[in-house]
């Protein structure tokens, strides 16, 4: 069993194939999707691998999640996700996924946060017919009917559809079809639409029900410039510091750079992690 | 949004490298040839008729030719960037003051003509 990797909806076009026919797809990015952590067997008891994906602010991550973030040599992430994988397709930690993770025709699972509908009516919640228009109906013509029988049962069953909470929940979609797929810029093609808005999180998993294609990577996508890896990273701490020195004028922010400096020192050099953060020198 | 944009942009240029999508707007007479694949062989089908409006949306555009088939008027939409289409030719510009020409739809014969657009005239005289 493979990992997932997360993705964030960009939105939906249409592409031409080569037949001529339009296929409606959701552009999916992934966004310096890492490993954050791993779950094995002899400590958790079971295997999983954890990925973070985005980028977050330091000021706006909690010192005990820049602890763990430190950990694993990563920059914060702003989604974080586990993944349940086989003893054999575990993935060391620091590792970033790419989205040749996936083969186009590949048939893959979606999981989204649908769109919140707030407090939905009989009708839309559940497809009821409502009443009628006319013959005596009054002020009530998209309401539920009965909810039950009379005085034997003496009460409205459990689980009896009614109006209620609808949407913004999640949901998972299975047997989507890979498109296309790009490593330069991140983005995955998925045939038909998926949960949730624009900039929800989505995760991508090889279809349960599907046997996964021999082609498909095992155990799974990675960025190949392994080795230069630790060096792009520093690169797009300082470029992210820089940034953030110009970015950040208000006079309260002069403790918060302080903090993120120490922070990116951490990061960089987990060994030498400040005296503050207690739980990052437990850690390392 | 962005990224999208992109993603129909690079699809556009595919498209644009192989056929040219010439300048047309309503009321102008077009002739499409339309790849037609039946069993194996594929050939060129023509479709001619009066272009009755066009509608803009990056890879998603489109526009709708109507022609009079054998007393039936017959309504056909083109994707302005399918694959399908081998060449657009404007055989004939129209004058006509809607961008839509659903009026059209209830008129046949001579009262469905459009006056030919004379083009530079109007800059000399």
């Amino acid at each position: 069993m493979r990992s997932g990797v997360i993705a964030k909806k960009i939105g939906m076009t249409r592409i031409f194939n080569e037949g001529g026919q339009h296929i409606p797809v959701t552009v999916l990015q992934m966004d310096t999707v890492q490993v954050v952590g791993v779950r094995n067997q002899e400590r958790d008891g079971y295997t999983a691998v954890q990925l973070g994906a985005g980028s977050v602010k330091v000021k706006n991550v909690s010192a005990a999640m820049r602890g763990h973030f430190a950990k694993a040599s990563v920059l914060p992430k702003r989604k974080i996700a586990e993944f349940r994988v086989s003893g054999d397709a575990m993935l060391d930690v620091g590792a970033t996924l790419v989205p040749s993770h996936f083969v186009p025709g590949q048939i893959i699972d979606v999981v989204g946060t649908s769109h919140g509908k707030g407090f939905a009516g009989a009708m839309k919640r559940h497809n009821f017919g409502g009443l009628r228009a006319s013959h005596g109906v009054s002020l009530s013509h998209r309401s539920h009917g009965s909810t039950g029988q009379c005085q034997d049962p003496g009460k409205v069953f459990k689980g009896k559809k009614m109006a209620g909470h609808l949407g913004a929940q999640r949901v998972t979609i299975q047997n989507l079809e890979i498109v296309t797929v790009d490593d330069e810029s991140g983005v995955i093609l998925v045939q038909g639409s998926v949960p949730g808005p624009k900039n929800g999180w989505i995760l991508i998993t090889d279809a349960v029900k599907k046997i996964r294609p021999d082609s498909a990577p095992f155990p799974a996508g990675l960025l190949v410039e392994s080795s230069n890896f630790q060096n792009a990273d520093e690169t797009i701490i300082s470029d992210d510091e820089s940034e953030m020195q110009t970015t950040t004028k208000s006079p309260e922010s002069e403790a918060a750079k302080d903090d993120m400096s120490e922070q990116f020192n951490e990061t960089e050099m987990p060994a030498d992690a400040g005296a503050e953060n207690e739980s990052a020198s437990d850690e390392s | 949004m962005n990224l999208i944009d992109k993603i129909e942009k690079k699809q556009i240029e595919t498209i644009l490298a192989k056929r040219e999508v010439p300048e047309f707007g309503p009321g102008d007479t077009l002739k499409i040839d339309v790849k037609v694949v039946e069993g194996t062989r594929e050939r060129v089908q023509a479709f001619e008729g009066v272009c009755i409006g066009r509608k803009n949306d990056g890879i998603g555009s489109s526009f709708t030719v109507r022609k009079i088939s054998y007393g039936e008027g017959v309504e056909r939409v083109f994707p302005l960037y399918s694959p399908k289409i081998q060449a657009i030719h404007v055989l004939r510009r129209g004058r006509v003051r809607r961008a839509k020409l659903y009026y059209l739809r209830g008129r046949t014969g001579k009262a469905a003509r459009i006056a030919e657009k004379v083009t530079n005239r109007t800059k000399s005289a």
